[in-house]
């Protein structure tokens, strides 16, 4: 997010130290007032819930003994959420990959040799936001569930299309986090640069270009981790039902009291992936990007 | 890929983009091949299929659209997206205003920002779940309102399955998205906009009124009109809290996936396409109006 840092200019700053363009403005009592309570109010919306299952997740009593802890103790003595987080986590990492070994060289040669071609990229990057994940899943299954492919028939083939699905998930937060990157460098000059000391594509992309914009890459990449850990319709719907997803939708409907430690275990993983992409970005004109509605 | 290029283009970089734009595609074949392969041919798939019926070409299942839980699940979730986009579009702004302009200190502000991103991001399973554990029918705020005040949510028409249950919980992810874009616009109110409106003797409320509102308008309004595509294709958040049994067009085809509950499988992929329909004309529309916000926000 891009903090408005302007100072006051003139004599108007110089009166109101407190900096930061239009909001330096002196605020009416009324004004105070009613911001704070917009302010409490939203805020506490926000917190209940979390508060709520952080207090039901200590709940448990058993024979009448409160047990605080105990609820935490089963999960992490419970193989199926490390198996869920493992599961997850390898599919984004695999995810990322394959988006970077498509996205980055597509943008870089968007950006070098084929601008013309930019509405088109951008377009199809941007099919996952038009098209629902239900509706997507619906078609992933249609077409590669029945002949000719027959990819679902086996648990390869279904990880398989869950990684593709994902990939293409991530089109829209790679393209952009890497074409941001790529305009804040001279992409040309930078290849001219390597051609003329002998480098070829393969080198200038992974020498060259890949380093000079990991910034960008890395925060596309957690982005692209935060969704696909959580992701629940299209798992549920390729019966990947060990992923972390479908996982706890399950537990959340069979158990009394785990689940609000795996919910809170998931808030805390977004917050992380969250604080990484935050502090990547600092300094730079990132703006947090926000996944679209499960 | 981009070693075919090389055979072709080595040593002959033009200095223009594009002057050899006969070849410049074979860039960007593979991904274009992906896209084909993983999201045009399922879509084509849907499409196809919405267009057949008995094997022959027919329009009939759009026709059959008015057809048993289809109308009923279509206008819920418009009615569901309508009132989170547009309550969650006036308290994500005013919590901007109140961050922004309201005077508050600003590491609220960043704060507010922060967890935004979390929030909106915050979504599906987990965030049913959270709900639940409030105000679901154990749920800790549930008992505490019953022990306290003796009053009985359930007892009052309140459920967290709901239609309002569920606009209520979505609300969580639409306020946050909401305050995320309509920052940098409130951002781009320029100061000289504001004291020229003082010096020609605008109140406050007229500066509002007159200027700032105005300029405002189009990214408010295709904001919420993102918000609408973002509460009308989520389908987790809805699955896990009412179990599938609010009529919902997400839901509809999640259970014609599961088993083809229509009893006409080009019935499923026409509901299917007329989401993506409708998903398409809120995002053109958001896209059209922020173009139109850029032109005041550019400086």
């Amino acid at each position: 997010m891009t903090h408005g840092g302007r100072t006051g200019t003139g004599l108007r700053g110089l009166l109101r130290m407190r900096g930061g363009g239009d909001s330096s403005q002196p605020k009416s009592l009324l004004t105070r007032v009613v911001s704070w309570l917009i302010f409490i109010g939203i805020t506490l919306y926000f917190v209940v819930p979390l508060f709520a299952t952080f207090l039901h997740s200590i709940k448990p009593k058993p024979n009448g003994v409160p047990d605080p802890t105990l609820a935490y103790r089963t999960v992490l003595a419970s193989p199926n959420f490390f198996i869920g987080l493992g599961y997850s986590f390898t599919v984004g990492v695999i995810t990322i990959l394959i988006s970077l070994l498509i996205i980055v060289p597509t943008a870089y040669w968007v950006r070098l040799r084929a601008p013309r071609l930019r509405p088109v990229v951008e377009f199809v990057t941007l099919l996952p936001f038009v098209i629902p994940p239900v509706v997507y899943v619906f078609g992933l299954i249609r077409t590669y569930g029945g002949k000719p492919f027959q990819l679902l028939a086996t648990d390869t083939g279904s990880n398989v299309v869950l990684v593709c699905a994902y990939v293409i998930l991530s089109f829209p937060y790679m393209y952009r986090a890497v074409d941001t990157g790529l305009a804040a460098i001279d992409v040309r000059s930078l290849t001219e640069a390597s051609q003329s000391l002998g480098a070829g594509w393969t080198r200038i992309l992974l020498r060259v270009i890949f380093p000079n914009i990991r910034t960008a890459i890395l925060s596309g990449a957690f982005l692209t981790l935060a969704i696909v850990v959580g992701e629940f319709t299209i798992a549920t719907y390729l019966a990947r039902n060990q992923a972390f997803g479908p996982y706890l939708s399950l537990l959340g409907r069979t158990q009394p009291y785990t689940p609000a430690v795996v919910t809170l275990v998931s808030f805390g993983l977004t917050w992380i992936a969250m604080l990484l992409i935050a502090f990547i970005g600092r300094g730079s004109r990132t703006r947090v990007q926000v996944a679209g509605a499960r | 890929m981009a070693d075919a290029a090389v055979v072709v283009e080595r040593g002959a970089l033009p200095a223009r983009p594009a002057r050899r734009f006969g070849l410049a595609w074979v860039g960007l074949l593979p991904f274009f091949l992906f896209s084909f392969a993983f999201i045009v041919m399922p879509t084509a798939y849907l499409v196809a299929g919405s267009l057949q019926k008995n094997d022959k070409p027919s329009l009939q299942n759009y026709a059959d659209l008015s057809t048993g839980i289809i109308p009923l699940a279509l206008v819920t979730s418009i009615e569901v997206s309508l009132v989170t986009a547009i309550a969650g579009g006036i308290l994500g702004f005013l919590l901007a205003y109140a961050i922004i302009l309201g005077g508050l200190p600003r590491f609220l502000r960043t704060g507010v920002t922060t967890f935004s991103g979390v929030a909106s991001n915050f979504a599906g399973v987990p965030l049913a779940l959270a709900f639940t554990f409030t105000l679901g029918h154990l749920g800790v705020l549930t008992i505490l309102l019953q022990d306290t005040l003796g009053y009985n949510l359930y007892d009052h028409d309140f459920s967290l399955s709901g239609k309002f249950g569920l606009e209520l919980v979505y609300l969580y992810f639409q306020i946050p998205l909401m305050l995320l874009i309509i920052a940098p616009a409130i951002d781009g109110l320029k100061k000289e906009w504001r004291e020229a409106s003082e010096n020609m003797g605008a109140s406050p409320r007229d500066y509002w009124r007159r200027v700032a509102l105005p300029i405002l308008t189009p990214s408010i309004l295709g904001t919420m009109i993102l918000l609408f595509g973002n509460a009308f294709g989520a389908q987790a958040t809805a699955y896990q809290l009412t179990g599938g049994a609010l009529p919902l067009a997400t839901l509809v085809i999640s259970a014609q996936i599961s088993g083809d509950v229509l009893h006409n499988p080009g019935l499923g992929y026409a509901l299917a396409m007329t989401m993506v329909g409708i998903m398409a004309v809120s995002i053109g529309i958001y896209t059209l109006l922020q173009r139109r916000a850029e032109r005041w926000l550019r400086s």
